[in-house]
């Protein structure tokens, strides 16, 4: 990684760590783009739900986590899945559909992880992941481990029953999670004002006397703190909490949605000047960091972006004759062999055969 | 070990022994020895606790264990099995009871789209071993939405092992390897059930292999194929066929129907050419749907007859008793249908 240039103005040894958020920011930016790229040339396919915009939330609240601290997430994970430090290779291999991506590609863009790294996931059903983070913080309680699990979800998700079950639960019996209410203002296509009652999302946690709060979620440091003392505050005090950050995506849903029918130009437009990833390097230069090295990282961070679909091109699709793999535990096999008699027109040659390793 | 009082825990059986208690104790029996030798394993679900369980199934587990290991939960089938789902994929093996599989609905998405998916959608990075326990089953009027059985939705899912013990030695033994098995497991009990005796083994090393049926009752003129409480209704009937007709019918209980050992019940076709399947649920789209299939595929040359089906009638199941019965897979529809398979039918 370049190093600052620091023959100009002295750097405050803090805004080292400032310059490696703006990198992780900065990588998502252009991931994400050449992503869209991939996908409209139909090198990726099914859902790529990017985002672009959303940078300072994801790299705030991720950068907050301590090492042993889990993570969980809905389907636009890209981001996170970046920020938590899985190499852009096993990302952009995965959003091909190849063996070395981080779900072999089994996944897809929906359903990222990496276990080594505490990232659980990657969830395609809105909200389905809250029920499992909760579980996850539950584990954490009864092997007495002073960590924290932090869930993110879409302001789309507060309306889902799994939300309700899932905050009860860790209210009730206390348990590490912090739920991290990435609020972009629209479901889908759906306003958060067409589709909430109470469009305070934050405020919803009082319903389970669960601290809520609410920040900007462009402002980098201000997630990274407050994500950081809500956490601390789950791990040691073993207070759950919800955290409604406030932000904007500047592509649609998914790469297939425009994301015109439902807002304007306009205002697309509006939220672009304000744009994190331009905030984040002003204020990095306000402080002393030359723009020389910034320019470098960003160059860096290109190049490693163009090497990760270079990597996905040549990498090999999973193999066709492994198509159960990972299905049921190794040594399944043993179990199934009696059920091949009358078994469904190859069933018994396309699912078992390959057995249930890679 | 005690077989009396519900609620006095008991020390475990060094060694090998038989012993005659009831489904509902072989189960508690079965959990007490998996929570003893595993502290990942533990339990959760509504009134397993204090309650002692809606069934009394986990009675004196709270006594025993204490309230970390034996979780009372809110009523949240989705958040709490959820819940399950996040711990298993961190290493813990809960079981988690769910009041009865009419309740199991309300949690459906995460049974199949989450801790059904884990294992392939994930590039086999991480296992779900999950217990959840439930009882199928009808009488006793409750009525078309406490009464439903619908096992083969569950069946018919890649990614989840289903079993369905039909004996106290079965339900000891198949529970416990759902516990040990890494990926989630679906054990359905049944509400008749819990109360029929049976001899067990009460050794704490002695686990049914899934995927394995067992021939319940040896015969030679027609096959009866069943699952659960089906199985005891057919063993009636079998005893029935064989004083007032002068039949001899193999039963063969599936216990096990994700993965169905359908070989062991293929070679019965073979040998009695002629097959019934019984089942609480309901035909259309079961269990016994897809075993007819199965058995028309494989034993095609060796059936003399139609593949016949009985199962719950297909209503909204209603209260009143005398309508009840008669939608039920009763004994004499079972009957009935057994001496049509063997074109005996008057």
């Amino acid at each position: 990684m370049a190093a600052i240039d620091s023959t100009a103005a002295p750097v405050d040894p803090a805004v080292g760590n400032f310059y490696e958020r703006y990198r992780t920011m900065f990588l998502i930016r252009r991931f994400e783009e050449a992503a869209e790229r991939q996908y409209k040339a139909a090198r990726i396919g099914g859902y790529c739900h990017l985002s672009s915009g959303q940078e300072a939330a994801t790299v705030g609240a991720v950068a907050a986590l301590e090492p042993d601290d889990l993570l969980v997430t809905g389907y636009r994970c890209h981001g996170f899945a970046l920020a938590r430090g899985v190499p852009a290779d096993a990302v952009m291999a995965e959003l091909f559909g190849r063996a070395n991506g981080c779900a072999h590609g089994r996944g897809g863009s929906m359903h990222l992880l990496d276990v080594s790294r505490g990232y659980y996931g990657g969830w395609g059903i809105v909200g389905g992941q809250m029920p499992i983070a909760t579980g996850m913080a539950l584990s954490l309680v009864r092997r007495g481990a002073e960590q924290a699990v932090l869930c993110e979800l879409g302001d789309g998700a507060v309306n889902m029953g799994a939300w309700h079950e899932s905050l009860n639960l860790a209210a009730v019996w206390r348990l590490p999670v912090v739920f991290l209410v990435i609020n972009n203002l629209y479901g889908m296509g759906t306003s958060v004002a067409r589709a909430s009652a109470e469009t305070d999302l934050f405020k919803r946690a009082g319903s389970y006397r669960m601290d809520g709060e609410r920040v900007d979620g462009d402002d980098l440091e201000g997630v990274e703190a407050a994500t950081g003392r809500l956490l601390a505050q789950a791990r040691k005090e073993r207070r759950p909490a919800v955290l409604e950050a406030v932000t904007y995506r500047y592509r649609g849903h998914s790469v297939a949605d425009a994301g015109l029918a439902y807002r304007s130009k306009e205002e697309i437009e509006e939220h672009r000047r304000e744009d994190p990833l331009v905030r984040t390097r002003e204020l990095l230069e306000a402080r002393g960091v030359p723009a020389a090295g910034l320019d470098a990282i960003e160059a860096e961070v290109e190049a490693e972006v163009e090497a990760s679909v270079a990597f996905a091109e040549q990498d090999a699709p999973p193999s066709v004759e492994h198509l159960a793999a990972g299905m049921y535990r190794p040594g399944s096999e043993e179990q199934f062999e009696r059920m091949r008699p009358g078994s469904p027109f190859g069933e018994a040659e396309l699912v078992f055969a390959g057995g249930l390793g890679e | 070990m005690s077989t009396a009082g519900v609620a006095t825990p008991a020390p475990v059986a060094a060694g090998t022994g038989v012993e005659t208690m009831t489904y509902r104790e072989a189960l508690r029996l079965a959990m007490r020895q998996e929570m003893e030798r595993d502290e990942r394993v533990f339990v959760m679900g509504e009134e397993v606790g204090l309650f002692d369980g809606s069934y009394k199934v986990t009675a004196g587990l709270l006594d025993e264990f204490g309230p970390d290991r034996v979780r009372d939960t809110p009523i949240s089938e989705e958040g709490f099995l959820g819940a399950g789902v996040g711990a298993a994929m961190l290493g813990e093996r809960p079981i988690v009871e769910v009041m009865t599989l009419n309740f199991l609905l309300v949690a459906m998405d995460q049974v199949v789209n989450h801790a059904a998916k884990i294992g392939a959608m994930f590039g086999g990075e991480v296992r779900c071993p999950l217990v959840i326990r439930t009882p199928n089953g009808a009488g006793n009027q409750l009525t078309a939405q406490h009464s439903q059985s619908f096992d083969g939705w569950f069946a018919g899912t890649p990614g989840l092992k289903v079993v369905a013990p039909a004996t106290p030695a079965d339900a000891k033994g198949l529970l416990k390897a759902a516990i040990r098995d890494d990926d989630p497991v679906l054990v359905i009990e049944n509400l008749p059930i819990y109360k029929e005796k049976g001899e067990v083994e009460v050794d704490p090393d002695l686990v049914t292999p899934i995927g394995r049926a067992a021939i319940a009752r040896e015969g030679s003129d027609l096959t009866i194929v069943s699952h659960s409480f089906a199985t005891v209704r057919a063993l009636h009937v079998a005893e029935k066929l064989a004083a007032e007709h002068g039949v001899s019918a193999e039963v063969v209980d599936l216990r096990s129907l994700r993965p169905l050992d359908v070989e062991t019940v293929a070679n019965s076709v073979a040998k009695t050419n002629r097959a019934l399947c019984v089942e609480e649920g309901w035909p259309s789209y079961g269990v016994s749907a897809e075993l007819a299939a199965r058995i028309q595929h494989a034993c095609f040359d060796d059936l003399d007859a139609p593949v016949e089906r009985v199962g719950m009638a297909e209503v909204p199941l209603p209260y009143a008793k005398e309508l009840e019965l008669a939608a039920m897979p009763n004994e004499d529809r079972i009957e009935r249908a057994a001496l049509r398979v063997l074109d005996l039918a008057v």
